[in-house]
């Protein structure tokens, strides 16, 4: 296996982008991502887009060619594909395009992802988000995305001793890290109050517990690390990705306090990496619900099961921390169009390892991982990249 | 749902029937085919059986921003229960009052009203859950 780069990256603003249309948004990150690895059209390889419902949220499925039409590419007729695992879409397109140049069948792969969720009203995008859960044995009954997740809270709660204002915790650090980047949906500190009195959406979790519904595109230039030196000086390494499954519904696992597959994930990204769990100093993981981010860091080994509620409050996980986690404002700040976020962890991730990350840069940032998920666990991905 | 996507899973929604696995004795609900833990060594011995409609709140939680074909239900409080052979399913727990829901609660299966194909269409039923 070949090893592959980053050599470009791109971003849009997220948020209710209303004048920005889905294909806008799509072109505008990936020709920025292309300007950044200064690429011709000639050049590159293949396209893959993460996107989880266009044909829900707008109506249009075939995206990875409508995108490879917009930014240009149609007329190369480049292999455009499109990856879909709900929440983990973006992350797992990362994945395609890793395997594809690793295994030597391209060279450079260009890969987007976007997701436009605000053209409907939040009560039906809601209804979108939530067929990323089992449709015909959970949702039918009245599951929701939401409501899933607030189990997942109230169990962890009962096993672990982990408290509501240790959950809310990780909504302050994350809109705190989010208030520090112009690209984040929403750019302000909040109170420990603002999240406990918020209304509620399902018992524990109220509306500053939940990452927003957001517009937004992301993308990424992946190359092989033996020509990513004539594009760039500083190319960034990938240097482990990693997927697991798990069953689709909740009620299928012996355990909710534990996304297994993201325990495994990282235990092979980490094997792969040949690194150890001290030696992250910064970690992109999938807070789409503040539970969500404590799960995630327990899960991938960062802090004992049950400790990472106390330890987000202690601001263990804030910029300034040995483990600076969601830099970016995360899911909740950043924002979560869902296609776009697996790619956004990674053009965060990059730009924290090119030192180029401003006012939230984690000093001497040499190791990061992303770790992304789809439904409620039954897709996780997670990529660790390095300074090359 | 359409009609015939919810009526191919009607026996299991009625009756709550779940498989046991010839091989390994794991339960699955709903039914499958194969077992999760044995694979193809369970083909043909998967025993479906009705559960007993018995078992305890494993996690709960009370839906305020419910989809439109709950909207008239919410707030409503929604569990996953652990029922006594073993195996958890995904259902509302109704003739309780929301402060009183408990993690390990008794609770036992009933048949109600699940949802509408609108005003004029078909009537989906299935299980819900009462503290006994």
């Amino acid at each position: 296996m070949r090893e592959v780069a980053v050599i470009g990256i791109g971003i849009t603003k997220f948020g209710e982008l209303w004048e920005t249309g889905f294909r806008e948004m799509g072109m505008q990150a990936g020709l920025a991502a292309v300007q950044d690895a200064k690429l011709t059209a000639e050049e590159i390889d293949a396209l893959y887009v993460g996107n989880m419902s266009a044909g829900r949220f707008i109506e249009q499925e075939h995206v990875a060619a409508l995108i490879a039409d917009y930014s240009g590419m149609a007329r190369d007729h480049i292999p455009a594909t499109r990856v879909e695992a709900a929440g983990a879409s973006g992350g797992l397109a990362i994945r395609q395009a890793y395997l594809a140049i690793a295994s030597g069948q391209h060279d450079i792969v260009v890969v987007g992802g976007a997701e436009k969720m605000t053209d409907i009203s939040d009560t039906i995008s809601n209804e979108i988000q939530s067929s990323a859960a089992d449709q015909q044995w959970e949702c039918v009954f009245g599951a929701t995305f939401p409501a899933l997740h607030a189990m997942i809270a109230r169990r962890h709660m009962f096993q672990y001793g982990t408290t509501r204002e240790q959950i809310a915790s990780v909504a302050v650090k994350n809109h705190k890290h989010g208030a520090l980047n112009p690209n984040a949906q929403f750019q302000k500190e909040i109170e420990m109050g603002t999240v406990l009195k918020s209304g509620m959406v399902a018992d524990p979790l109220g509306v500053f517990d939940c990452a927003p519904n957001s517009d937004g595109a992301a993308a990424v230039v992946l190359c092989s690390m033996d020509k990513a030196r004539k594009y760039t000086d500083a190319p960034v390494k990938v240097l482990a990705s990693a997927q697991a499954s798990d069953s689709l519904a909740l009620h299928s696992r012996a355990d909710i306090c534990t996304f297994e597959a993201t325990r495994v994930a990282a235990d092979r990204a980490f094997a792969q990496a040949k690194l150890e769990r001290k030696d992250i100093q910064l970690a992109e993981v999938h807070d789409n619900f503040t539970i969500s981010e404590l799960l995630a860091v327990e899960d991938m080994g960062f802090f004992p099961k049950g400790q990472a509620g106390k330890a987000t409050m202690d601001g263990q996980t804030t910029i300034g921390a040995k483990l600076a986690v969601n830099t970016s404002g995360g899911l909740k700040a950043r924002g979560d169009p869902i296609g776009a976020t697996g790619v956004a962890q990674i053009v965060e991730l990059v730009q924290q390892l090119r030192g180029t990350a401003g006012r939230r840069q984690v000093d001497g940032a040499k190791y990061a991982l992303a770790q992304n998920v789809g439904g409620t666990g039954a897709t996780a991905v997670v990529h660790i990249l390095g300074v090359a | 749902m359409t009609t015939a996507r919810f009526w191919r899973d009607n026996q299991t929604r009625y009756n709550l029937m779940a498989t046991r696995c010839g091989n390994c004795g794991k339960v699955t609900f709903p039914p499958r085919n194969v077992c999760p833990v044995c694979h193809r060594k369970s083909m043909g011995k998967m025993k479906r059986f009705q559960l007993n409609g018995e078992g305890e709140v494993y996690s709960f939680t009370v839906v305020h921003e419910a989809p439109s074909a709950f909207e008239m239900q919410k707030p409503y409080v929604l569990a996953m229960i652990r029922m006594d052979e073993g195996v958890m399913l995904t259902a509302q727990l109704i003739d309780v009052e929301a402060a009183d829901v408990k993690i390990g609660m008794k609770v036992k299966a009933t048949i109600r009203k699940i949802g509408e194909e609108g005003p004029g269409g078909i009537i989906h039923y299935g299980y819900k859950f009462t503290p006994f």
